[in-house]
């Protein structure tokens, strides 16, 4: 067993030391190559606390929708070779609901203020 | 050093010219570059940019016009009265400088966040859409004749070639391959008009002045293909940084787009500017996987890069708000 602090503590106190003491005294490109370095670090930290839960309702979804079984992205290749041989497709029950819970999983990790995605988090 | 290599250039073609300052590198990978600089001129300064790959490359990438094309690109658009800098020397091999050339500098912004938010723009941003509209459209009726060889794309080959790299990421994509097997079904096949087409006329192409569009610029992915695809790819909701509502750049509707490309003399196909707009949608999608793939592999080991890479994801809710919209 790893000891404390959590890798997800650890990111977060370089990324607000980055962001509160660094940030402002930084300027021109490497400013704008902090500020990703920052996003990334951010990005991390989300995955971290979301990935898990997220990967296991995924894998749920589409044992049921292939009724088959493996890892996640067994999984995923499996999905992907019926959508591109037309066995499963927009009207295929369960599989635009899966595609969408999906995706919107993956932008809560990668892009939370993406337009897009706010628009859509108010819709359902 | 280059401005040694420019002022004698330059004092090879300018009357009167007696050197330049201010050479900056605005940009640049390995093979091509872009610089800024002044000729130095006893009437005032002149403002110029230079594009060149550096001596030692020579050839252009896979889908790239060539520094030539887009030379020749340029100043037809510009003698055709389209907003697009004068060309004002094609590099030779006397100027030992590469291949490539030397234009105006026309002044504005090329940043989408300060377009869209800077009240310097605010005038510009409502009549933004038609007047692409009919900059595209002047850019599609330059006149066939006088074109540089260039390649020939059709949709089923842009297909083609998505899937292709799509594909050699060996990463599986649920929502791409749905996006893939859409085009396939609607492929219009060949088109009936083939123009040339821009191949990137969106954001950070375009100077934008206070008074509305001022340069067209970055010809290099241009071709010969069906003229929709230019105005799908300026829909792509990427470039829209946050506007979603405003399909034309984050900035205007499509109905202006099209109205000022009919006032230009041509028609526009809305079901085929949609069909181009999901196939830009995917090959942006496309593009941030590729980067991930050269941040992955070198040499460009960056973590701008890398975290591009993350940016796929957007353009897959962007392709389900497209293909499969929800109930609201």
């Amino acid at each position: 067993m790893q000891d404390e602090p959590t890798p997800t503590e650890l990111i977060k106190a370089v990324a607000d030391f980055l962001r509160n003491e660094i940030t402002p005294e930084i300027k021109g490109h490497n400013a704008f190559k902090l500020r990703v370095g920052i996003n990334a670090l951010d990005l991390v930290t989300r995955q971290l606390a979301l990935e898990q839960g997220s990967d296991a309702a995924e894998a749920a979804r589409l044992k049921a929708l292939l009724s088959a079984d493996g890892s996640v992205i067994e999984l995923n290749r499996a999905l992907s070779e019926k959508i591109a041989e037309g066995e499963v497709d927009l009207q295929t029950p369960g599989l635009s609901e899966h595609l969408w819970q999906t995706t919107m999983d993956k932008l809560a990790v990668d892009q939370p203020n993406y337009a897009s995605y706010k628009r859509e988090l108010g819709n359902k | 050093m280059i401005e040694d290599q420019l002022g004698r250039c330059v004092a090879s073609w300018y009357k009167g010219a007696t050197g330049v300052t201010g050479a900056a590198k605005l940009s640049g990978g390995a093979s091509q570059e872009t610089w800024t600089f002044d000729i130095v001129h006893p009437s005032g300064t002149v403002g110029a940019i230079l594009r060149r790959a550096p001596p030692g490359y020579g050839a252009s990438p896979g889908r790239a016009a060539g520094l030539d094309a887009e030379a020749t690109l340029m100043q037809l658009a510009h003698d055709a009265g389209l907003p697009s800098p004068r060309v004002m020397h094609v590099l030779t091999a006397a100027d030992e400088l590469g291949t490539g050339f030397i234009m105006q500098r026309i002044e504005g912004e090329t940043i989408a966040r300060k377009i869209l938010r800077d009240e310097q723009f605010a005038k510009a941003r409502p009549i933004l859409a038609r007047q692409l509209g009919r900059v595209i459209s002047g850019i599609h009726s330059l006149p066939a004749a006088k074109l540089p060889k260039l390649r020939e794309m059709s949709a089923t080959k842009e297909i083609a070639d998505l899937e292709r790299e799509y594909r050699s990421f060996g990463w599986p994509r649920p929502v791409f391959e749905l996006a893939l097997r859409w085009l396939r079904a609607r492929d219009p096949g060949p088109s009936k008009e083939v123009t040339l087409v821009h191949g990137d006329f969106r954001h950070g192409n375009l100077i934008i002045g206070p008074d509305g569009v001022r340069a067209v610029l970055d010809w290099e992915l241009a071709h010969l293909g069906d003229p929709m695809e230019d105005l799908g790819w300026i829909c792509v909701n990427s470039w829209r940084f946050g506007e979603i509502d405003k399909p034309v750049g984050g900035f205007g509707s499509r109905e202006e787009l099209f109205a000022g490309y009919e006032e230009a003399g041509r028609k526009a196909d809305p079901d085929r500017v949609m069909f181009w707009e999901v196939m830009g949608t995917l090959r942006w999608g496309i593009m941030c996987c590729g980067m991930m793939q050269r941040f992955r592999k070198g040499p460009d080991h960056s973590m701008e890069r890398a975290m591009i890479g993350r940016r796929a994801s957007e353009t897959e809710i962007d392709l389900l708000r497209l293909l499969a919209p929800r109930e609201k």
